[in-house]
């Protein structure tokens, strides 16, 4: 199998409201650049593109194509798009590798989660005859979850607000997470004095709502050696898919994280930036994922300090990513989920080579 | 490296306006049972699950592989949901073919749908966001211009299109799926019908309609190990432009010329008309027949009309167009590309039962999305080539 690395990221900073509009163009357009500048590479050298971003998210029926207009797609490109998360358009990106009709892809993702209500959109992710008429919005769903797990003695409230604590202490320290909800001066004592959003949820453990975009790039073999001093090797590209009855899996558990983390080498990961968008979240991932103390979870605040929805994946495994690149870990993983109460689990294990 | 894929079976659903006895998910599953039945293969078989289709605007349901999971056999596999617009069908048998041409899968199964009643896509798609060209009502409107330029540029006859019509609704009539299946239409009928988008009529037009088609794919050894014929890949191209930009060729894009040119070069194809036996082409409104002819180098720009008079696109004819009926016969929109890759492979495999062009070996799957500006385009044929 052809050798594949991550050889650059950018990510645009997280914001609670941006003035974008929805179709990531202008959030797109600066990172492109960042991400050119930083590889020496041009919109030219790119053989295959690939996106992630939702429709819904936008409030209008293909969304995507207007995010092409971020690329300057003439002489035409070959381009795909998934209704996914980034991180998938990243997987989509690396089979076309591995096929050997690409050997410089880029993957990119952006969402504009502000421009609704988003625990409400969430909800149509739910069976659409069973469930979403109810309309249970996507913060009463991981309440639920959270719930689950407190009951059964998985968690507790004050495990959670430790998560919390130490996502915005490093928060705190990336100049990409979202403002003022990163800072590393509140106890997990003061935190736990908050009221409740969806009991038992409070601010500090559910995600901010958040706009923005994420790119990585891929390359082959040699031409990431000649990109990049120190490239990622991915060493493990798995995702799997859960059942979407909420009532029919054992919701304090994950067994597709577990499926894919074993199947991509997990628990070897030194550092593991982890897409979990409720504190709950990361304990369940880090059982599943058999990450044990001694790994460094999410160095970059995680979901917790910027969730941009289709794009925050991504950005997990290219935080990962540039674990390696800069030198601070030998073996790295990213993650990215999807749908309600952490459904479906994609995992990217990298290293050093 | 690239490995070798084929398509070991296909299925799709009876297409009609509103299929009111299914759910979405039974709607897959008909054509997913169907794919699974022809290629012989049980669903525990399967590696990975691909599932395309156009807007979730389209049914109001965000994202709804999550959902289509269980029905679909995908717990605990991999799952990926591909979207890219009007193409999305044969970007999703291209994702597929992709996780097999690279080692990942051995066998992978692609789903691709569009309940159209659960929803109204005109209006889904009549939306006017911010800084955008507004498609008003429908697609006819947004491409109807275009047409007129085609006939301009080439000097077309005005009944080319009745032409296309009458020959893909006839032909719609030879396959027991098709929605709208008239054997009787004729050119002059079309020509009675009245004028919705000047000069796109009435039964120019593709019906709207839900449907579903699913295609199992499989590696050289899961092709190896099959009792039935199977449908070699032979080549896959995508390609796409911007909407809107200065100097933009509606008529005659460049990226559908590009992936056309990418496509025959990978399958070896030197001229298209002498080496495809049958093409499976997105024509969702008549004259988008002689214009996807000339774009996909099977006629020089502005003779593509020509082909089309002289009786060539028939089945029998020197390049028969989509012998199915195409998407003239039935348009479950995220479906209609995955179609046609579909049909091109039964054509290879001598699955096409009433509409099976004789002797077929060779054939074009091809899709097309957007403002004219995604494209897709697969060539199987009855040996790995």
């Amino acid at each position: 199998m052809t050798d594949v690395a991550v050889i650059g990221f950018a990510q645009a900073p997280g914001e609670r409201h941006s003035p974008a509009t929805t179709n990531g163009v202008e959030m797109l357009v600066p990172i492109f650049g960042e991400v050119f500048e930083a590889t020496g590479l041009a919109k030219d050298d790119i053989d295959f593109w690939c996106s992630g971003s939702s429709d819904y998210l936008a409030g209008r029926a293909f969304s995507f194509v207007s995010a092409v207009d971020a690329i300057g797609a003439f002489p035409p490109v070959m381009e795909s798009h998934v209704e996914m998360d980034g991180a998938w358009a990243l997987y989509e990106a690396w089979l076309k590798i591995l096929t050997g009709e690409a050997e410089i892809a880029l993957a990119y993702g952006f969402g504009k989660s502000s421009a609704g209500n988003l625990r409400r959109v969430l909800s149509l992710q739910l069976d659409p005859y069973l469930l979403a008429p109810l309309w249970p919005d996507s913060v009463s769903v991981a309440a639920l979850q959270a719930r689950a797990g407190l009951e059964a003695g998985v968690w507790t409230q004050e495990q959670m607000a430790e998560v919390a604590v130490r996502s915005r202490a490093d928060g705190a320290g990336n100049p990409k997470a979202v403002r003022p909800r990163s800072d590393g001066s509140r106890s997990a004592v003061d935190l736990l004095a908050e009221p409740y959003v969806a009991d038992p949820l409070r601010a500090h453990d559910c995600a901010p709502v958040t706009d923005g975009a994420a790119v990585v790039i891929l390359a082959a073999g040699d031409r990431a050696r000649a990109l990049a001093e120190r490239p990622a090797w991915i060493t493990g590209f798995e995702h799997r898919i859960d059942s979407a009855a909420l009532g029919a899996r054992d919701l304090t558990t994950s067994p597709s994280a577990a499926s894919a983390g074993a199947a991509a080498g997990a628990a070897r990961a030194q550092v593991a930036e982890l897409h979990a968008p409720f504190t709950h979240q990361e304990i369940i991932l880090r059982n599943a994922l058999c990450l044990g103390d001694e790994v460094r979870i999410s160095p970059s605040g995680g979901a917790l300090a910027g969730n941009p929805m289709f794009a925050a994946g991504l950005a997990r495994i290219g935080s990962a990513a540039t674990e390696i690149m800069a030198g601070r870990a030998d073996v790295a993983l990213g993650h990215a989920t999807s749908g309600p109460a952490l459904q479906q689990n994609l995992i990217c294990v990298m290293e050093a080579k | 490296m690239k490995h070798r894929a084929a398509v070991l079976g296909t299925g799709q659903t009876h297409h009609r306006s509103k299929r009111l006895d299914v759910s979405i998910a039974g709607l897959c599953r008909e054509a997913a049972d169907r794919a699974l039945a022809d290629a012989g293969v049980g669903i525990d078989q399967i590696d990975a699950v691909v599932v395309g289709k156009a807007p979730d605007l389209f049914e109001g349901v965000m994202m709804p592989e999550l959902y289509l999971a269980d029905a679909l056999g995908a717990v605990g596999k991999p799952m990926l949901r591909v979207h890219t617009a009007g193409s999305v069908g044969g970007a999703t048998g291209i994702v597929a073919a992709s996780l097999v041409q690279s080692g990942v899968h051995r066998r992978v199964l692609a789903v691709a749908f569009e309940k159209q009643s659960e929803s109204n896509a005109m209006w889904a798609l009549s939306i006017s966001p911010p800084f955008s060209m507004p498609v008003l009502a429908g697609a006819g409107g947004y491409f109807a211009p275009h047409i007129r330029s085609y006939i301009r540029r080439s000097e077309a006859p005005a009944h080319i299109g009745a032409m296309v019509a009458a020959k893909d609704r006839r032909n719609g009539a030879r396959n027991e799926y098709a929605h709208l299946r008239q054997a009787d239409m004729t050119m002059e009928k079309v020509l009675a019908s009245p004028m919705l988008w000047d000069p796109v009529r009435y039964d120019e037009t593709c019906p709207s309609s839900d449907g579903a088609c699913a295609v199992v794919l499989g590696d050289q050894a899961a092709a190896e190990a099959s009792s039935q014929p199977v449908a070699w890949i032979r080549a896959t191209a995508m390609r796409t432009e911007p909407t809107m930009f200065s100097g933009k060729d509606h008529v005659n894009p460049r990226a559908g010329a590009d992936a056309a040119a990418a496509l025959w070069a990978a399958a070896g194809i030197t001229s298209p008309i002498d080496q495809i036996d049958a093409a499976e082409i997105y024509v969702p409104f008549s004259w988008f027949e002689p214009m996807w002819l000339e774009n996909l180098g099977f006629a020089q720009p502005g003779r593509g009309w020509r082909l089309t008079e002289s009786g060539a696109t028939e089945i029998g004819g020197q390049i028969p167009v989509n012998p199915s009926g195409g998407v003239l016969s039935s348009n479950p929109i995220g479906a209609s590309g995955l179609l046609r890759f579909a049909e091109a492979a039964m054509q290879v495999t001598g699955k096409a039962g009433e509409h099976q062009v004789p002797g077929a070996r060779t054939a074009l799957g091809h899709a097309y999305g957007g403002g004219s500006q995604y494209f897709s385009m697969w060539v199987v044929g009855d040996t790995p080539g």
